[in-house]
């Protein structure tokens, strides 16, 4: 019955389903449902400890479920047939031997799931690893250990492909490089899922995202909405003549927020228009600046509830249960 | 999946780490040469033993002696085939090329214990061979009944302690907690229980006491042991079997 399900519209999606994955009384993921779909990267958003990995993990019948279903192609991962050829995953760089060589490592690799040893050296020369193909994997820097890991990710030449935190300790060349590929990956027509706790890095590749925070989901967007809904513009104002600048402001039709500390934010409008007004009334302005939220501060707020490490520097210590109790 | 393809895989991963040389060469050299030393040391001896000493005397048994150390190789090969899979992190990317996890352990412990049956069996034959030239006048000869099964039996004990090691492992998925058990397993708790008569009755009923009564070609004077060559090394095969099964099964349930 699953396979009659394999219905051509699945294919080289990757479909969650209520996944849950419980350590005793700790719920490290909750009841996940979403869908991964080709020819974009997605970003797999959220704070160290939300449940990334291990929902990759899942995906990759590593971990066993507690309750709920993943799905690669309408299968279980287990049930596919050469399973590198469908879905490719960089989890760590370090999860190889290395006193083995890059080559071997890869050789290895291919040859379990079928896949010619020609392919070997192909992906060794698509990741830039061709004249290190014998050396000892333990003698790699971080970087070229995250190659390796994705010339194992690209070998069986899969549909899908899932990075988690593939940018982590990366230079910028490295940073650039992946991005790139990814992107090219998913132009290709691929699925991209890739995981990362930095938005900035999240607005720079996905099309879509994907936010969780302790493990439950928090939204599941395509980047444009989001930025739509969370990056506001603005104009901040201080005026020594503040009421009559408001009057003023508020005859042109245009919405003022008072903000503290005496500052005026104006939401959309354009600086110059607000310049122009004053002027006109000859009134005083000690700051007229455009503002734009970071894509970063609306994540923060987002995840705010859910995370579990706080750092507490700024918060008085009354204030940092908050996250956590849910009676508050 | 075909499980071929799993075995050839199995054979690349263990043919490119040096880990392997190294511990099979061990354990080939030190028993041999210790055999050898061991041999020579009875020759001198033979005319000072008592009676009883003398007709118990067994050459081809003694041809084996080094095989108490070089047991200990073995089973450190045994634990780093599975364990490295472990310590190095590359298990999880193995079975997410491989998610069929029988396929993957038996595989893997196919490999492994074909390649250590192998070297055991060339181990075991130059052992005794040369065990045999030391002995000189003392010695035994391979066509004498019970010899050729005693040699074959040396290359299968080695090989069941490698397996059982691998079993070992695969339970406690770290090498070092492995080794930590299995050394002094062998190396001590299994001479001392047979060295106390009060445990010796519990004592050869481990896999080491028991599996090496293969290699014996004659029985020590006094012996009361209740099982022969085959039935001790069917007891080790038992011990095996429970090894890998639970290591089997304990993968099954895990989280990678």
């Amino acid at each position: 019955m699953a396979r009659a399900q394999t219905a051509s519209y699945r294919v080289r999606m990757i479909e969650l389903e209520g996944l849950t994955k419980r350590y005793g009384e700790k719920v490290a993921v909750n009841h996940l449902t979403f869908t991964v779909r080709p020819g974009i990267v997605t970003g797999f958003l959220g704070p160290n400890g939300a449940g990334k990995s291990t929902t990759m993990r899942m995906m990759l019948g590593l971990d066993r479920p507690t309750a709920g279903d993943v799905r690669i192609d309408g299968q279980h991962y287990d049930h596919l047939k050469d399973p590198l050829k469908y879905i490719g995953a960089l989890l760590d760089a370090k999860a190889m031997h290395g006193g083995r060589s890059a080559f071997n490592h890869l050789l290895c690799l291919a040859q379990s799931n079928g896949i010619p040893k020609a392919r070997v050296d192909e992906v060794l020369d698509t990741v830039g690893l061709t004249s290190v193909a014998r050396k000892k994997a333990k003698g790699f820097s971080l970087g070229m250990g995250q190659r390796l890991g994705i010339a194992g990710a690209l070998l069986g030449d899969p549909r899908i492909l899932m990075f988690d935190e593939p940018v982590n300790g990366l230079d910028p060349e490295g940073i650039h490089w992946i991005r790139n590929l990814m992107k090219s990956l998913a132009g290709q027509g691929r699925t991209v899922f890739v995981s990362s706790h930095l938005m900035s890095e999240m607005a720079l590749t996905a099309e879509h995202l994907v936010v969780i925070g302790q493990g439950r989901l928090l939204a599941d967007t395509s980047m444009a909405d989001f930025i739509a809904q969370n990056s506001r513009s603005y104009v901040r104002i201080r005026s020594p003549q503040r009421e009559r600048l408001l009057d003023v402001l508020h005859e042109a039709g245009i919405t003022v927020v008072e903000s503290g500390s005496g500052t005026l934010e104006v939401d959309g409008a354009k600086s110059e228009q607000i310049g122009e007004l004053a002027a006109q009334h000859q009134l005083v302005l000690h700051e007229l600046s455009p503002q734009q939220a970071s894509l970063e501060d609306a994540f923060m707020q987002l995840t705010a509830e859910s995370v579990e490490y706080h750092a507490h520097t700024d918060a008085p210590p009354q204030q940092w249960g908050g996250g956590w109790n849910k009676e508050t | 999946m075909a499980a071929t393809q799993v075995l050839k895989s199995e054979w690349t991963k263990i043919r490119s780490v040096a880990s392997t040389v190294w511990t099979l060469s061990l354990a080939a050299v030190v028993t041999i040469a210790l055999g050898i030393l061991i041999s020579l040391l009875s020759k001198n001896e033979f005319d000072k033993m008592g009676d009883n000493d003398q007709l118990s005397f067994d050459p081809t048994y003694i041809s084996f002696a080094g095989m108490s150390l070089g047991q200990l190789a073995m089973i450190v090969f045994g634990v780093l085939v599975v364990g490295n899979e472990y310590s190095t992190g590359m298990i999880r990317t193995s079975l997410a090329a491989v998610p069929q996890r029988a396929t993957f352990l038996f595989s893997k412990i196919a490999v492994a214990a074909g390649l250590a049956l192998v070297v055991g069996m060339i181990t075991s034959f130059i052992a005794f061979f040369l065990g045999q030239a030391a002995l000189g006048t003392h010695s035994a000869s391979i066509s004498d009944s019970g010899v050729l099964r005693a040699v074959i039996g040396g290359g299968l004990y080695m090989t069941l302690i490698a397996v059982f090691s691998m079993g070992v492992a695969t339970m406690l998925r770290s090498p070092m907690l492995s080794l930590g058990i299995l050394m002094p397993f062998f190396f001590l708790i299994s001479n001392i229980l047979g060295a106390v008569s009060a445990t010796k009755k519990i004592g050869r009923y481990l896999p080491d006491q028991a599996g090496s009564k293969i290699m014996r070609v004659v029985t020590p004077i006094g012996d009361d042991t209740p099982y022969g060559p085959w039935g001790g090394l069917a007891i080790m095969v038992l011990w095996v079997v429970a090894a890998l099964l639970g290591g089997y099964l304990l993968l099954k349930r895990r989280d990678a």
